[in-house]
C-alpha cells in the first residue's frame, strides 16, 4: 500500500508528532471530515512518527521525555499497541558521543522489508534490520574520519541540536542514499552508507567565511522525487535548490520567489506523481530569524515547473496577524487526486488542503507544538 | 536493598514505586534492574556510561555522581528525575 494512498476509498491518517505526545487525525477518502484520536505517549517529546509503506501496519515513533533518554517505539498494528526498541540508536561506547534524540525515521528500500534508518541529534546515522527492534550505527558515516569536519561540534547547529535528517533511499537502488545535515550539508553514498561524499556544489552558505564551501551547509529539508529519483529538491537556510542528477551542481530556484517573501523556510513537499510540482512554506529569515510567516501573513507557495516560478496559495489561511512557524518535518502530502497537502504549526494547528493547496482549512487546533506530520 | 522508582520510570516496573534489588555497585544494581526491566538503564544512563542530565541517584541519602559507589550495607537507593522544564 503506497504511503497516504487515499484513492479507491481508502482511509488516511495524519500522524502528528508533537512536543507533548502523538496524535492521529483520521479521515475517509473524501477528506472532508477529520477525527482526532490520541494522545499516545502523553508528555513524551515525539520528534517523528512514520508508517511503513511496505506493510501498511508497522509504525515507528522516535521519543524521549524531558528527563529520560531517547528511545524508539514500534507498533505492528497501526498504532494500537506499542513496544519499545530493545536496543535504541546509540553511539559506540568509548566514542564519547551521546544521542540526544532520534530525529528522522525512514523506512528502507521497498525490496528490503524490516530495514529502517534513523538520523539523530547530534548527527548520527543508524540502521535497523529487524523492523526497528534493534539498531546499529552506520559506521561508514558515524566513524568516518571526516565526520567532525563535515558536521562541526556536537554543540553546533540548530537551536535544539544539530541533526541528521532527510534520509533518502533511491527507489531504483537500495545501496544509493542521500542524507541532509544541519549543519553539514547534503551527502551521497553509493554503497549503502559505507562511504560518503559531500554534494553541495552551487549551494550558498553565506553564514560561513567561505560562502561556497564543499561542506558545512545547512539544508533544512531535502526531498527526492519518487517517480523521477534523479530529481532532488532542497529547502536550505540560504534558499531553495534543485538538482537533476547526474549533474553535481544545485540550481538556485529560490530566486524566483517574491522578494517580499523570500526563499527561506524549513519544510518542503513534492507532488507524489509530478516531479515539477512542489510546495514550500516561507518563513521570515531576516535579521534575527523570527522563523514566522513573513509579515504575519501565512501562505504556501507552489511551483508547477520545477521552481522556475511560484504561486502564492493562501485562500482559507489567516490573512493577517498570524505568525505561524512550520518545522522541517511538519508538512506532507497524500497520494490523492487531487493531492492533499498538510502542515502543522508550532502553535498546535493542523491545516489541510484537498485541492493541491488552492484552499486551506484548519483541521485541528489546540495541540502541542507540532514537530512532524506524516500521512499513513 | 530498596530502590525508589520515580514516576517517569514506572512504566518499566508495572507502576511499582519501589522494588527490591541487589548489586555490589550502583552500576551492577542498574544492570540487574535492566535485566528485570529491559530498557530501564538506557533511559537514565547514556551510552558512555554517564548519568543523564536530569537524573540523580541518592545512596542512603548521599548523592552519587557516577556508577562506581559500592552498595555494601546500603538500605536504599533513590532515583530522582530532576526538573527538566517546559
Amino acid at each position: 500500500m503506497a504511503k497516504g494512498d487515499i484513492s479507491r476509498g481508502r482511509r488516511a491518517t495524519l500522524l502528528i508528532a508533537t512536543r507533548k505526545g502523538l496524535w492521529q487525525l483520521g479521515t475517509d477518502a473524501t477528506r472532508r471530515q477529520w477525527r482526532l484520536a490520541g494522545p499516545h505517549f502523553l508528555g513524551h517529546v515525539v520528534h517523528h512518527c512514520i508508517a511503513d509503506p511496505r506493510d501498511g501496519r508497522t509504525m515507528l515513533a522516535a521519543a524521549r521525555t524531558g528527563h529520560l533518554g531517547p528511545t524508539i517505539f514500534r507498533s505492528a498494528d497501526r498504532g494500537r499497541t506499542w513496544h519499545e526498541a530493545k536496543r535504541p540508536p546509540a553511539f559506540r561506547e568509548g566514542s564519547g558521543r551521546v544521542v540526544d534524540h532520534s530525529f528522522w525515521l525512514a523506512p528502507g528500500h521497498a525490496s528490503e522489508p524490516g530495514i529502517w534508518y534513523a538520523g539523530t541529534s547530534p548527527q548520527g546515522l543508524f540502521r535497523s534490520a529487524d523492523g526497528g527492534a534493534t539498531w546499529d550505527g552506520v559506521d561508514g558515516f558515524n566513524e568516518h574520519p571526516m565526520r567532525k569536519a563535515w558536521c562541526g561540534g556536537d554543540q553546533d547547529g540548530t537551536p535544539d541540536g544539530p541533526k541528521l535528517h532527510s534520509i533518502l533511499i533511491d527507489p531504483r537502488d537500495p545501496d544509493h542514499m542521500y542524507i541532509g545535515m544541519s549543519s553539514g550539508g547534503v551527502f551521497e553514498s553509493a554503497n549503502r552508507g559505507a562511504a560518503w561524499r559531500p554534494l553541495n556544489a552551487g549551494v550558498k552558505a553565506d553564514f560561513l567565511p567561505e560562502p561556497t564551501p564543499e561542506f558545512g551547509h545547512d539544508p533544512h529539508c531535502v526531498r527526492l522525487h519518487p517517480v523521477l529519483p534523479d530529481r532532488l529538491y532542497q529547502q536550505n537556510h540560504c534558499g531553495i535548490y534543485r538538482l537533476d542528477r547526474p549533474a553535481e551542481r544545485w540550481q538556485d530556484i529560490g530566486a524566483s520567489m517574491p522578494k517580499s517573501v523570500g526563499p527561506i523556510g524549513f519544510p518542503m513537499v513534492v507532488h507524489p506523481r509530478d516531479p515539477d510540482t512542489l510546495w514550500v512554506f516561507p518563513m521570515d529569515g531576516t535579521k534575527v530569524w523570527p522563523r514566522t510567516s513573513p509579515a504575519g501573513k501565512p501562505a504556501v507557495y507552489r511551483s508547477v515547473n520545477g521552481g522556475k516560478s511560484w504561486q502564492r496559495q493562501a485562500t482559507g489561511l489567516p490573512k493577517t496577524q498570524a505568525w505561524l512557524t512550520v518545522k522541517r518535518q511538519a508538512m506532507t502530502a497524500d497520494q490523492g487526486t487531487p493531492v492533499g497537502v498538510y502542515f502543522g504549526t508550532t502553535s498546535g494547528e493542523i491545516w489541510g488542503s484537498r485541492d493541491e493547496g488552492r484552499t486551506w482549512k484548519c483541521l485541528a487546533a489546540h495541540l502541542p507544538h507540532v514537530y512532524a506530520i506524516e500521512v499513513a | 536493598m530498596r530502590v525508589l522508582i520515580p514516576g517517569p520510570l514506572r512504566d518499566y516496573t508495572a507502576n511499582a514505586a519501589a522494588v527490591s534489588a541487589d548489586g555490589h555497585t550502583l552500576g551492577s544494581l542498574l544492570a540487574e534492574l535492566d535485566r528485570r526491566f529491559p530498557g530501564f538503564r538506557f533511559r537514565i544512563i547514556d551510552e558512555q556510561g554517564r548519568i543523564r542530565r536530569h537524573i540523580k541517584f541518592f545512596v542512603d541519602g548521599v548523592q552519587a555522581n557516577d556508577l562506581n559507589p559500592t552498595l555494601d550495607n546500603v538500605a536504599e537507593v533513590m532515583i530522582v528525575c530532576a526538573l527538566s522544564g517546559g
